[in-house]
């Protein structure tokens, strides 16, 4: 009788592989196949990489036209010699695949809203929002134009994509990277369209805040009226030093932007709408309003040299795989070095062997609302210039893990998507019909721009690159061999009147359309300024004078940019080492202005005991945000406490989030007045309060928090302020946690918690380039290999590696030289 | 095979052997040494408790073995992180004797199956 133990053992042997090969809930989150992950000839223990790893290798393609030799360095950057231009596209496409391919697919899955597909219903909202906003559309135009008039971009991305899906090929499940493997799912090919999908992602990133911003600061203009938001949320910027020196000539503007004759009660004091929401959902986190940069250049006139240099360290979120990966790149062409973007041929931020270039973040407002009013629930027609208009429809279909796909009707307006209808809204919405234009969502040939600055021999062609660049704005900084300075902030830039766009805008009226968009030739550029230096840190880029409005000053941080102004102007004899600990400088000009305009109103005989000894502390502080110092903290501590305790009457009893004033509003108010009539508690109506009261309320609320940080030992800047480099899922095993850095908010080291100089460059062009760089990750993106993040600790020190920009028989000698991958025609 | 003792060192070196060889085609199933367990246990004929362990010994020492060789060589840089994904505090050895015991279980019921059915 062994049947019963037969069928016993049977049951038990399939209910353990069964179990085994199924995610199992933990938490909020899926484990892995727990049988598959730890089989160590399928999963995880493939992608432990050998530490001596030998990367030396022969491969054959059939795309390929003739034979290219990469070179890779200890640091495992390639160095790709390449017969011709496709061939060298060709094979970076396939190493940022090699080296980087989970993140490629997953960046663009993110900015295609196809995160349900891997992850479930979970991230239905975050892909309804990116759907909804438009980003698939706004790639597919570009695809669309770069496909019927731009043969070379073809060609490029083209070459780029055969790159990757060749890697692709030959790459079994068993050695597909880590992540696949741990989230359970499989990597797919690489088309054109996942380009311009990542350059959409990098768009969003850089300009969608106002998909946001825009709706809050509406909110809280309703909530406030416009007379208190605009005391409170003013645009005027007493401390600004621009990116064109103050006094400088603008070209007379041809576009006059003229504002609507009804604006006032139409626009400015809009009162809500009582539409109720339906269907509420969460939108994604919104960009860093912090994601920023960055860049200058000096002329020979200030360097030890005589020769320019160079700096460019853009600011963004600090993740694991980086968003960076370095490469050189050189073909009969050009020859050019950098940081490329893993997805995305040819250098982006780099020099070649004639200049240098970096850009910086330009802030411009350039995504609108347009408030719309359907004709019925089908959403199939609009009001418009006082008649129905009708949309079209765009389907977008999102497949959603182990459910049934969720189907988008999304109708389309003349102003563009209808982004918020009655079936997406969130709290922010309120229950409004919006549709959202964004420069965005124009073709454009943006790849063109960096493909035509890696072979820039001169300014002149410096400015024809960048003359394409659409969106998002940005501060191309550039400095030849021969001597040229210059700086350019381009882009595809609204003609605004005073105001337009910060707030929803009525969809229904011709008087609020763009009036226009800024002629390439009136946007803001200098070249060899006397002073000897051109830089740009977000600010504001010109003075009140320049005949256009640029946004809300909430989109413009201003201490950046007169702490680099500052400095530049006072240094000369620069070497490349001074500009390394520029880039690296912690002093705290925002503190500067801020301490001295606080004291004056504090009363320290009627503070407590302990508050008075953090206050004197702070005094004692050097103003540098150094790792270790705690005159940082107490001072970030009672400085946000002072302006809760002076905005929070204001804005705490909304329902829903509001816009917090930026610092430099109070901190300019507390410079000019003795007493700031916002500063009373509207909510205590029998007193007047000072703000002396309110600055002592707030440092006795930060001294509660700052005696516990002191008991923990947490009160030394960096310990606090805990920076990390986190992997791109938010595991934190995959990351590196609490690095010892200094930094910060409104310094040019610019490291917050999780955001910072994701790329530290520096070039001095003399004849042979003398170039310096890092960011804080690593080559390979597997976190099983030692290359994984290796650059961090460095980073995190202010140190820097000497780039190797070389012929390749120069290259090939060099000590730093370790393998060598050849690639020939199959 | 009427030589018990030999019967033993033998098994387990073919399932270890079996399990390797069909775990090498990546594209089968990870389950695949399970098959091959099974086929060996109704090949040759032991006790249950017998079949289970020479089952179990034979792919559970291959896990643990290749495991352990990737490990060394990484410096247990991969296995101390996922150790940290997993809630195993961090500890790669810990690791290493899951993965083995997962190999010992799976292999040790595959075989034990067989051998019941041989008998059943």
């Amino acid at each position: 009788m062994r049947l019963l133990p037969f069928l016993a053992s049977a049951i038990v042997t399939v209910s353990l592989v069964t179990v085994l090969n199924v995610q199992l809930p933990i938490g909020a989150s899926k484990s892995p196949k727990l049988g598959y992950f730890l089989s160590p000839q399928h999963g995880f223990w493939k992608n432990a990489e050998k530490i001596n790893a030998n990367f030396d290798a022969h491969i054959l393609a059939g795309d390929l036209k003739g034979k290219v030799d990469v070179y890779m360095d200890d640091r495992l950057v390639p160095h790709i010699y390449a017969e011709n231009d496709e061939d060298a596209y060709f094979v970076q496409g396939y190493l940022h695949a090699k080296f980087r391919l989970w993140q490629m697919d997953f960046q663009t899955r993110v900015a295609s809203g196809r995160l349900s597909e891997i992850a479930g219903a979970d991230k239905l909202s975050i892909d309804k929002f990116f759907r909804r906003l438009g980003m698939v559309y706004g790639a597919e135009q570009t695809e669309r134009m770069i496909n019927e008039t731009n043969p070379i971009m073809k060609a490029t991305v083209d070459a780029y994509t055969a790159g990757v899906n060749a890697y692709l090929k030959q790459l079994s499940s068993e050695d597909m990277p880590f992540e696949y493997k741990l989230m359970n799912y499989e990597p797919e090919a690489w088309t054109p369209k996942k380009t311009y999908l990542f350059l959409m992602f990098m768009s969003y990133d850089l300009t969608g805040r106002s998909a946001s911003a825009d709706l809050q600061l509406t909110n809280t203009r309703d909530y406030l009226g416009f007379d208190l938001f605009d005391k409170l949320y003013t645009n005027q910027q007493d401390s600004l030093d621009p990116i064109i020196p103050m006094g400088t000539e603008f070209a007379t503007a041809s576009i006059h932007p003229v504002a609507p004759a009804n604006v006032d009660f139409a626009y400015l004091h809009k009162k809500d709408s009582t539409v109720m929401a339906t269907n509420e959902s969460d939108a994604p986190e919104a960009p860093d309003k912090n994601n920023g940069s960055n860049n200058w250049a000096v002329a020979g006139s200030k360097t030890k040299s005589g020769r320019p240099i160079l700096a460019s360290d853009p600011h963004l979120g600090l993740n694991l795989p980086s968003l960076w990966y370095e490469v050189q790149i050189t073909t009969p062409t050009h020859s050019t070095y950098g940081a490329s973007f893993p997805g995305s041929p040819a250098v982006i931020i780099g020099f070649n062997d004639s200049l240098a270039w970096g850009v910086t973040n330009a802030g411009r407002d350039v995504l609108d609302y347009y408030e719309l009013k359907f004709k019925d629930s089908t959403n199939n027609e609009y009001w418009y210039n006082g008649a129905w208009k009708a949309t079209t429809k765009r389907t977008e279909i999102i497949k959603v893990k182990d459910s049934a796909d969720v189907i988008e009707e999304i109708a389309m307006t003349h102003w563009g998507p209808a982004m918020y209808d009655a079936h997406y809204q969130n709290p922010q919405s309120k229950g409004r019909n919006l549709a959202v234009k964004w420069t965005a969502h124009e073709a454009s040939t943006g790849v063109e721009t960096f493909y035509k600055l890696n072979r820039a021999k001169n300014t002149e062609d410096y400015l024809k690159a960048i003359s394409l660049w659409k969106c998002p704005g940005q501060n191309f900084v550039m400095a030849t061999k021969t001597g040229d300075i210059a700086i350019k902030q381009q882009g595809s830039f609204v003609a605004r009147w005073d105001r337009q766009g910060d707030f929803i805008m009525p969809g229904d009226d011709t008087s609020y359309v763009w009036q226009g968009i800024i002629p390439n030739d009136e946007n803001p550029f200098i070249k060899n300024p006397e002073r000897g230096f051109v830089s740009s840190a977000n600010q504001k880029s010109v003075d009140a004078s320049y005949p256009y409005y640029l946004g809300t000053a909430s989109s413009f941080p201003l201490y950046r940019g007169i702490s680099v102004n500052k400095q530049l102007a006072a240094m000369s004899n620069i070497t490349a080492e001074d500009m390394q600990a520029l880039q690296t400088n912690n002093y705290n000009v925002f503190a500067a202005m801020a301490r001295p305009a606080l004291m004056k109103f504090v009363q320290m005989e009627s503070l407590s005991g302990a508050a008075k000894n953090m206050v004197n502390k702070m005094n004692q502080w050097d103003l540098y945000n150094h790792p270790n110092s705690e005159g940082m903290t107490i001072f970030k501590l009672i400085w946000d406490s002072v302006e809760n305790a002076v905005w929070e009457d204001e804005l705490s009893g909304s329902p829903i989030p509001l816009t917090t004033p930026e610092s430099y509003v109070l901190v300019e108010q507390m410079l000019k007045d003795s007493n700031f009539s916002v500063a009373d508690n509207i909510r205590t109506a029998n007193k007047i309060e000072t703000l002396k009261e309110q600055v002592a309320l707030g440092i006795e609320k930060a001294t509660v928090q700052l005696s516990l940080l002191e008991k923990e030992n947490k009160l030394s800047w960096a310990a606090f302020k805990a920076t990390r480099v986190l992997h791109l899922t938010k595991t934190n095993a995959l990351s590196r946690l609490n690095l010892p850095i200094g930094g910060g908010e409104n310094i040019i080291n610019a490291t917050s918690e999780n955001h910072g100089p994701s790329w530290r460059m520096i070039v001095h062009l003399t004849d042979e380039i003398e170039a310096y760089g890092l960011y804080p990750g690593g080559q390979s993106g597997n976190p099983g290999s030692p290359y994984y993040d290796t650059f961090v600790d460095y980073w995190a020190a202010g140190k820097y590696y000497r780039l190797l920009f070389l012929s390749k028989e120069k290259l090939k000698a060099n000590e730093h030289t370790k393998w060598h991958i050849q690639f020939s025609k199959a | 095979m009427k030589n018990n003792t030999f019967k033993i060192p033998v098994s387990i070196l073919l399932s270890s052997m079996a399990c390797f060889a069909i775990g090498l085609y990546g594209a089968l199933p990870w389950w695949s040494f399970m098959a091959t367990n099974f086929i060996i246990a109704l090949a040759i004929p032991q006790k249950p408790w017998v079949a289970f362990l020479t089952g179990a010994l034979g792919v559970g020492a291959i896990w643990a073995g290749l495991a352990t060789g990737m490990d060394l060589a990484n410096n247990h840089l991969l296995s101390t992180k996922v150790a940290n994904i997993l809630p195993l505090n961090g500890s790669y050895v810990l690791l290493i004797v899951i993965t083995g015991l997962i190999g010992f279980l799976l292999g040790g019921m595959s075989s034990l199956t067989a051998s019941y059915l041989r008998k059943a």
